[in-house]
């Protein structure tokens, strides 16, 4: 960036943009204005991506305010799809279920992590046959896993908890208990990819703070609170946030687990979404109950990273 | 490609022999924590466990089931595999998702490396900035929400196909693979194009002779992102496909749980099946796969 400067090409007749020229660019620019290649290279994507991504959320939020039924004629209702949802237990049941179940797997997977993360950096053998392991679960379908622990949980933990003596029964089946089972195998599965994230983030702490430290006598405890988690604290941050919102998304494995049962006590937002949205008619209502959603993953984002890191500059 | 992504491979993973990289968590120059490799050891068995059954389970006849489920099986049955082979026409599936999965890894790592250049190249002047704040914000829109609308808009413009799916994939992981390039190109220095452009190479050649093959690294940590998202994904798949045929492999699980209900073992096989071939691309790939993962968030 600080190289010599190119000296002006004066045959060109450059149309010198007046911003380009007056603010000081971080990139230099030999002809002093964009090359038309670069739109060229955006143009088409962006067009692309607003037809598939945001014309999509601009119908939505068109037809929250309407009583379509996703077929046939349709009137406005203004804003009484927004009312109702208020009022609709199954709605605020699915929001309480999916809200409850991401905390705890946000919690459950990003301390799971980085234990796992810890011992994984550590002086043991077998390093990276272990971490190829641990990172397994990364690679195989959630709804796949989701069929298969629901086997498990059905068949195999029942038969091992009566062998050794307690009363067993199949967890999924228990409206009470069932969000447990989603919980398990979605943190078998997600703390793959968290492992190796935290792994990354450790390997960037330089040795030499953890001799000095040593020398100095603090305990791996206080070594681990002083030193290792203020530094990746960015990374403990972004993941928090980015599980989190992951997780507000649930869906695959409780199709294959529980299918929103027993009743509808495990029903998650994006279930019930799909649900109203394409077999119940509902289009319309389920796209102001969509749009509530989004609200709510943006003002949850925003907070959570707003204290999150106010968290990490305290240290 | 091969020989700058073995270079940083051999950075990343390089244990032991290297004299004094970085030191471990327990820091000084004792030896080999027994007690942690052990308690790793213990831990990574909820790993191994639930796939030793989905193995086993696979392999036994129904009149082996019951009990815990661990037993390895007293007669395998290799029944089962045919059986799951033609109850969800197990080669079509496969078909079907691997030709998605190529399409959208290719398609990605072509397009939206290309825009993530002009962005990241373009960062100082407003409608590149804006663009790139625009894509960035999309991660926080999460998909439910464009659901509904999307299956409509696809079903009118003909892309409830295979082909539909390629390009959703590409254009949903815009913006976090945008996130992701843009760093990286960054720290390219810009005097080797401007060098290029000196010898009279327009934008475009710079952008696929000089930049593309420097984003190696990158190209394979948003490929492997990619392709274990679209093998795996069964939302998208499930809402937007309306050909029978077109079924990916997630998908057909779903679709034949019916079937499957009373039929554990061919249901287990069926699972292993479609679980199979990213496990084995997986293990035959393993560092090169963890390492991509791991540069990918190190940025």
């Amino acid at each position: 960036m600080t190289a010599t400067a190119p000296p002006p090409a004066p045959a060109t007749k450059t149309r010198t943009r007046g911003s380009a020229a007056a603010a000081p660019s971080p990139r230099r620019n030999k002809e002093g204005r964009t090359p038309g290649a670069f739109y060229w290279m955006v143009v088409p994507a962006v067009v692309i991506f607003f037809g598939l991504h945001t014309i999509p959320v601009i119908t939505g939020m068109f037809f929250s305010l309407t009583n379509y039924a996703g077929y046939g004629t349709w009137n406005f209702v203004g804003l009484s799809n927004y009312f109702n949802l208020f009022r609709d237990d199954r709605v605020i049941a699915s929001y309480l279920f999916t809200f409850g179940f991401a905390v705890v797997s946000t919690i459950a997977v990003n301390v799971i992590s980085l234990a796992i993360a810890l011992g994984l950096n550590a002086r043991i053998k077998f390093r990276t046959a272990f971490r190829g392991i641990f990172f397994i679960p990364y690679v195989l379908a959630i709804l796949i896993i989701g069929y298969v622990f629901n086997y498990l949980f059905a068949n195999s933990f029942p038969a091992i908890l009566q062998a050794v003596g307690f009363d067993g029964a199949n967890i999924l089946a228990d409206p009470q208990w069932a969000w447990v089972g989603i919980v398990i195998t979605t943190v078998w599965q997600a703390c793959a990819f968290n492992v190796i994230l935290y792994l990354a983030g450790l390997q960037t702490i330089p040795g030499e703070l953890y001799e000095a430290a040593g020398i100095d006598g603090a305990s791996s405890w206080r070594q681990f609170r002083s030193i290792t988690f203020p530094l990746i604290g960015a990374y403990f941050t972004i993941n928090m946030v980015l599980s989190f919102k992951s997780f507000l998304q649930v869906f695959d494995q409780i199709v294959a687990l529980t299918a929103g049962g027993p009743g509808t006590s495990t029903e998650s937002i994006a279930l019930v979404i799909f649900r109203g949205g394409f077999q119940g008619g509902e289009y319309g209502y389920q796209m102001a109950n969509a749009v509530m959603y989004l609200a709510v993953i943006i003002v949850v984002s925003f907070i959570q990273l707003r204290f999150l890191q106010r968290r990490e500059a305290s240290f | 490609m091969s020989s700058t992504l073995q270079g940083a491979e051999a950075l990343q993973t390089t244990a032991a022999p290297e004299p004094k990289r970085r030191r471990r968590l327990d820091g000084g120059n004792g030896g080999t924590n027994w007690w942690l490799t052990a308690l790793i050891a213990v831990c990574s068995l909820t790993v191994l466990l639930p796939l030793y059954f989905t193995i086993v389970t696979a392999l036994k006849g129904p009149d082996q089931l019951g009990g815990t489920g661990f037993e390895l099986p007293a007669e395998i049955r290799w029944q089962n595999f045919a059986d799951a082979y033609q109850l969800t026409n197990f080669p079509r599936a496969l078909l079907n998702t691997a030709l998605i999965t190529v399409g959208a890894v290719v398609l990605t790592l072509f397009t939206n490396s290309l825009v993530a250049y002009a962005i990241a190249r373009n960062m100082h002047r407003k409608f590149f900035r804006a663009l790139y704040f625009y894509f960035l914000a999309a991660i926080f829109v999460p998909f439910p929400i464009i659901m509904l609308p999307v299956v409509k808009e696809t079903a009118l413009l003909g892309l409830d196909t295979p082909v539909g799916l390629v390009l959703l994939y590409t254009v949903y992981g815009l913006s976090f693979n945008i996130f992701i390039f843009t760093a990286y190109i960054k720290s390219i220095p810009i005097e080797l194009e401007e060098a290029a452009r000196m010898d009279g190479a327009s934008t475009w050649g710079v952008f696929w002779k000089i930049v593309f093959p420097l984003l190696a690294p990158m190209n394979a940590t948003v490929g492997i992102l990619t392709c274990v998202w679209a093998w795996n994904d069964f939302l998208l798949p499930l809402v937007i496909l309306s050909d029978p045929s077109a079924r990916t492999l997630p998908l057909a699980q779903f679709i034949f749980q019916g079937q499957f209900n009373t039929n554990y073992t061919v249901a287990f096989a069926s699972y292993l099946m479609a679980l199979a071939p990213l496990l084995v691309v997986y293990l035959i790939a393993q560092k090169w796969v963890v390492s991509g993962v791991m540069r990918g968030s190190t940025k």
